[in-house]
């Protein structure tokens, strides 16, 4: 599904592979978190291979290594995962997959997937940056999993490398072209102070839900003086079709 | 298995179904000329939403450390017109350099 030939390295793959690097070196700290927290490498192993969503992954194995049950783990990751519906659901109406495709697409619907994908304006990009960086990520993830469980604590903090101003300046990026008008850039600071509201108050991954529900919300109670032609109404009629090879 | 294998393989699932779950919303609805507009909005408030978690917070705390410099860098190498992995690079950078200095957390 990805456009194939021609050249492949588009800005769209090249942001994509960038963002998997900088995601991916972040399984070792899971890794080794998740041997310090009590589990064995098949138990470390099978959540980032299956599981696949780093924010529930890291809640998981808190929960566990603050000596909670369980069930209290599932109940905590479950509660971060389900943010990445609202990113299946963007996804499907700006990628279009088929049927056949749905069911792997799903696993690697991530944080960085997502925000590859909806960074670009052309769908080819769009697929093209949604694959590199879903694939990209989930093989790094996995294999940096397996090191940093394997090599233990020794080289756990990803702080001390910087990977958490990367993956900072990797979101930033996807979101400053889309900032070119005044009501983007409302709306995206708007969303920061929501989220910045909604963090104290809530468990966990739910602050990004919560923004989520209240810019549908705004979006709907504005969609009538909006012209049918959005941004995004607009890509998928002149564009739809294209990008399938 | 032991009951937190059991444990794993029920997260596991429950993560891939809720995944699933998006993909499943019909494309009538997602269609509608209304659904286009809050998709728009969406996009650019889940991304400011991403930077926001990823900036300023640490479980339920905001709180002010390198991760704001880094913040500052990336800007900084967007209004330059720095290409996407150069603007990762130079957050990374940011924060090692805060650190390094002592300037922050």
């Amino acid at each position: 599904m990805p456009a194939t030939q021609a050249k492949w390295l588009t800005p769209a793959t090249k942001m994509g592979l960038s963002i998997a690097i900088a995601t991916g070196l972040y399984g070792i700290s899971f890794g080794a978190l998740s041997i310090a927290a009590g589990l064995n490498l098949w138990q470390t192993v099978a959540l980032s291979a299956l599981m696949f969503t780093g924010g529930s992954q890291f809640a998981f194995i808190g929960v566990i290594s603050g000596g909670g049950a369980a069930s209290a783990a599932f109940s905590a990751a479950s509660l971060l995962g389900i943010r990445n519906a609202v990113y299946g659901m963007q996804i499907k109406q700006t990628l279009r997959p088929t049927a056949k495709w749905v069911p792997w697409m799903a696993q690697v619907t991530i944080d960085e997937s997502t925000a590859v994908s909806l960074g670009q304006s052309e769908i080819a990009e769009k697929k093209r940056g949604f694959f590199t960086a879903g694939v990209g990520v989930y093989v790094l993830w996995n294999l940096f999993t397996l090191i940093g469980a394997l090599l233990g604590e020794r080289m756990g903090d990803p702080a001390a490398w910087g990977l958490d101003g990367a993956a900072v300046a990797a979101f930033i990026g996807l979101l400053w072209p889309r900032l070119k008008a005044t009501e983007p850039v409302l709306i995206a600071l708007a969303a920061a102070v929501v989220t910045a509201i909604a963090v104290p108050l809530s468990a966990p991954g739910l602050p990004i839900l919560i923004t989520a529900a209240c810019a549908a919300l705004y979006a709907m109670s504005t969609a009538k003086r909006a012209s049918a032609a959005t941004e995004h109404g607009e890509l998928q009629s002149v564009k739809e079709g294209e990008g399938k090879p | 298995m032991s009951e937190l294998s059991w444990w794993i393989l029920a997260a596991c699932l429950t993560a891939y179904a809720v995944k699933l779950c998006g993909y499943f919303v019909p494309r009538k609805v997602l269609d509608s000329p209304t659904m286009s507009h809050v998709a728009a909005t969406l996009t650019i408030a889940l991304l400011a939403s991403l930077v926001t978690v990823n900036a300023v917070t640490s479980g339920q705390q905001l709180v002010i450390d390198a991760r704001i410099g880094a913040l500052g860098a990336a800007i900084i190498a967007l209004v330059f017109k720095a290409p996407y992995l150069v603007v990762v690079i130079v957050g990374a950078l940011a924060a090692v350099a805060l650190r390094a200095t002592g300037l922050a957390a």
